[in-house]
């Protein structure tokens, strides 16, 4: 049994890469759910050069793929620009963030459509404006339709959340492939299998915390928003 | 220094197109194995018997929730250290560890789509089966599975855009792809700016036609019944 765990200091040095990864996908969840909201109502809009606008970064950030996104930002964007180079958590935030939102302005998109027609034109006849039917008409009922799609994105967004080990951010991943090269010097090396699968086992369970959050996220709402 | 130099995005276009082509074969090679493997889970999982189906599940799971980048580590690093393990199974090329991590990892996500597929079946037709006095693997392999796949199709060509996606993981254990060809040229030439944009609009020509396509896949219905 002794077998399948490591040292106390190794698994501090995974508890620091532990915190690194949350960070990075607090902060991409914050802008991935900003641009999801924003790009999902803008692909709806009735005017069109904004339809197509949330069109072009929802193909383009999706299409080109979190990784190469990562790198581009990371070396190739302040450069072209003429900009100091960023900070990998920034970089890797970005991307992730950028990525995410692609993904989920889709599925806001759905569930917005997916809102009985009738529920516009009541507030048509009511006289409110877009604002307040998207605030207090369609959204609430567009929420519980989100949720179960998002907590999957989320957890997607979370594996990918290791790539960014590859621009120099000290996570999880990272933290795991110093261990390894650290190896080679060690009088007493770690077995790699049991790294990783230690490694494996902190993403499953951050995982399975971000499926929680979001069952008791749809919960609420199913209280909150009535039966839809 | 000039920001964008056009003769050098020239000179290191054809290497990036090069590396691209590893990355489709490795996608390529990566689907054939995930779509054959996960119709053998979506099975397994459905046996009668616990003790395939309940630790499949649980495999399934634990695939599916962690990262595919410390999946091809483990493949790459970890497995050659493994004495138990006979050896050609043990050391890996570093394009076979990027299709086996590939298409393991997607395996488990096509199982869902099968499962998917199957469980849309009508209960009538395993009824039928057996009334006709089928055998088990007749009838999956007559009756179940020629209309469970055609409805599973949409949501695998979304996992072979998606695994597209991922491939360029495997420049992490030196598969030499689009993406490790961009990096490569970032330690030889000092540029940065000129192999990950190129690498990027590469990427771009491939992945967004393909995504039409498999949408345009999704928009026709399979009804075959």
């Amino acid at each position: 049994m002794d077998d399948l765990i490591l040292n106390a200091r190794q698994y501090g040095n995974l508890l620091e890469g532990t915190l690194v990864t949350i960070q990075v996908i607090v902060g991409s969840f914050a802008l991935g759910t900003f641009m999801a909201v924003v790009m999902g109502v803008a692909r709806l809009s009735d005017k069109k050069w904004i339809r197509q606008a949330a069109l072009v970064y929802i193909e383009f950030a999706r299409g080109i793929s979190a990784i190469i996104l990562l790198f581009w930002m990371a070396y190739a964007l302040p450069i072209l620009f003429g900009a100091p180079s960023m900070p990998p958590m920034l970089a890797g935030i970005l991307a992730l963030g950028l990525n995410m939102g692609a993904y989920g302005a889709e599925i806001v998109r759905g569930a917005i459509q997916a809102v009985p027609k009738g529920q516009t034109e009541a507030t048509i006849a009511l006289n409110m404006t877009d604002r307040q039917r998207l605030r207090h008409v369609v959204f609430p009922q567009a929420v519980p339709i989100i949720l179960p799609p998002y907590g999957n994105l989320t957890i997607e967004v979370l594996k990918g959340t290791a790539l960014v080990s590859l621009i120099a951010l000290n996570d999880l991943a990272r933290v795991a492939q110093v261990i390894r090269q650290n190896n080679v010097i060690s009088d007493s090396p770690v077995p790699l299998a049991i790294l990783y699968l230690n490694v494996l086992v902190i993403y499953l369970i951050l995982a399975q915390v971000i499926a929680q959050l979001f069952k008791v996220a749809e919960r609420r709402s199913a209280r909150r928003f009535g039966s839809t | 220094m000039t920001r964008w130099d056009w003769d050098y995005a020239w000179e290191i276009t054809p290497g990036l197109i090069q590396g691209m082509l590893t990355t489709i074969l490795a996608t390529l090679l990566g689907i054939t194995v995930a779509v054959i493997l996960g119709l053998f889970l979506a099975i397994g999982r459905r046996s009668d018997r616990k003790w395939i189906s309940y630790p499949l599940a649980w495999i399934i799971e634990f695939i599916r929730s962690t990262p595919l980048l410390i999946q091809l580590f483990f493949l790459f690093y970890a497995l050659p250290l493994i004495t138990f393990i006979p050896e050609p199974i043990r050391f890996l090329s570093p394009l076979t560890a990027l299709v086996v991590g590939l298409g393991v990892h997607y395996a488990c996500y096509c199982s869902e789509a099968y499962r998917a597929g199957i469980n849309s079946v009508d209960k009538g037709q395993w009824e039928a089966s057996t009334s006709l006095n089928l055998k088990m693997t007749t009838t999956w392999r007559s009756v179940i599975l020629p209309q469970a796949i055609p409805r599973a199709l949409p949501p695998l060509g979304n996992y072979f855009v998606g695994m597209f996606k991922d491939a360029p993981q495997g420049s992490a254990i030196t598969v030499a792809g689009v993406l490790f060809v961009a990096r490569a040229l970032q330690s030889a030439d000092f540029r940065t700016v000129e192999p990950y944009t190129i690498a990027g609009i590469l990427f771009l020509i491939v992945s967004i036609p393909a995504a039409i396509f498999v949408r345009s896949l999704e928009r026709r219905t399979f009804y075959e019944t």
